[in-house]
């Protein structure tokens, strides 16, 4: 009998079927856990669901490469979901196009702090070229992020790593930050807290209000576009200082 | 349900498709976003409400937006060593530039919005 329970164990942990409903089974525990702690930013679904899996596949040896064989249909949706932000952001129309002016100039502003203060402060702390460029993409989705760490010559994995450490450290601290700086505008915190935490960062925004997660889409939608343009030439230039 | 889908697919794949024609240095979905956005925004010049379906299939997607991170984040198991080995740089970058940008972002946007508002009560 314990042979029969090794062979089916076996069998099951190299199916797709089996990786992917662990990842749904994570995220319906993580996502209890957040309800449970009445939404409290600490209680991050990202972040708990990363470490339950972590843990599952350290105790039984599985590799990454196997778990994402499963865990892929889930990443697939992505794609969809990022078309899907324009929905949302229709809706703050009206709003959008008597914003213009000053939401591109924060977005310069914020998508330059972002990307100027992680190699420097990195690169101050002794952090290795390959992690640098890794780290510079940071805040912005992560299939962006993986495409661009792959032209300047980071890891892509690790990039995305680093994108879903910022999605959670700013979904996290947003609403305190927030409260520091007395920012009440939704709209101005949402598209504040999409340039800087991308994804992780919106869906945050969308549990605290609508218009707040509208603009969050929209903030990550054009620091995706902006970090995607300019970050090449940026790291090209920067590429002397940083050796 | 079904229809939304191919929808959103069907831009992901024209954005995808524009990328690589055109050298794009841009993802395929964002693309895609773009281009949904500027349908929405012909269509109905920000009056006319989003497709029943869409808007259901959308918000269904995005509701649970978290969830779609989980399958990259766990690849952290992969750098568990190089994290170690380089916290203290990752640990700091990743705090200050979070935290910078979104305050930076906030006060630009708080500083001129409000400038556009006193300017059109003057």
């Amino acid at each position: 009998m314990p042979e029969r329970i090794t062979q089916t164990w076996v069998y099951l942990s190299a199916t797709p079927l089996f990786w992917l409903t662990m990842t749904l089974v994570a995220y319906q525990i993580a996502h209890w856990i957040y309800r449970r702690c009445g939404a409290h930013p600490l209680a991050n679904p990202v972040l708990i669901a990363v470490v339950l899996l972590v843990a599952l596949l350290q105790l039984t040896h599985t590799p990454y490469d196997t778990y994402f064989s499963g865990a892929q249909f889930v990443h697939f949706l992505l794609g969809p979901a990022t078309v899907a932000l324009a929905i949302p952001l229709y809706g703050q129309f009206q709003r959008l196009v008597g914003l213009a002016g000053p939401l591109l100039l924060a977005l310069v502003g914020g998508s330059l702090t972002a990307m100027l203060s992680a190699v420097f402060v990195g690169h101050w702390l002794g952090g290795s070229l390959p992690t640098l460029l890794s780290l510079a993409p940071k805040s912005v989705t992560t299939p962006i992020a993986m495409g661009i760490a792959e032209r300047i010559g980071g890891h892509p994995s690790l990039a995305a790593v680093m994108v879903i450490a910022t999605g959670i450290l700013g979904a996290i601290t947003a609403q305190t930050i927030f409260r520091w700086l007395k920012v009440n505008d939704d709209a101005v915190s949402g598209f504040a807290l999409g340039v800087a935490a991308h994804g992780i960062g919106t869906a945050r925004a969308f549990q605290l209000s609508e218009t707040m997660g509208a603009f969050a889409a929209l903030g990550m939608g054009l620091n995706g576009l902006l970090t995607a343009i300019s970050l090449p030439s940026l790291i090209q230039w920067l590429k002397p200082w940083l050796q | 349900m079904i229809a939304a889908l191919t929808w959103l697919l069907l831009y992901q794949l024209t954005g995808e498709i524009l990328a690589h024609v055109l050298m794009l240095p841009i993802p395929g979905p964002v693309i895609g976003m773009a281009l949904l956005f500027l349908t929405l925004v012909i269509r109905g010049y920000g009056e006319r409400p989003v497709p029943k379906a869409l808007q259901q299939t959308a918000s269904t997607l995005l509701q649970h937006l978290s969830l779609l991170f989980v399958p990259a984040g766990t690849g952290v198991m992969l750098y568990l060593q190089l994290i170690i080995d380089e916290w203290l740089p990752i640990g700091v970058a990743l705090v200050i530039s979070t935290l910078g940008a979104m305050a930076v972002t906030a006060l630009i946007l708080r500083t001129l919005t409000r400038k556009n508002a006193e300017a059109q009560n003057a």
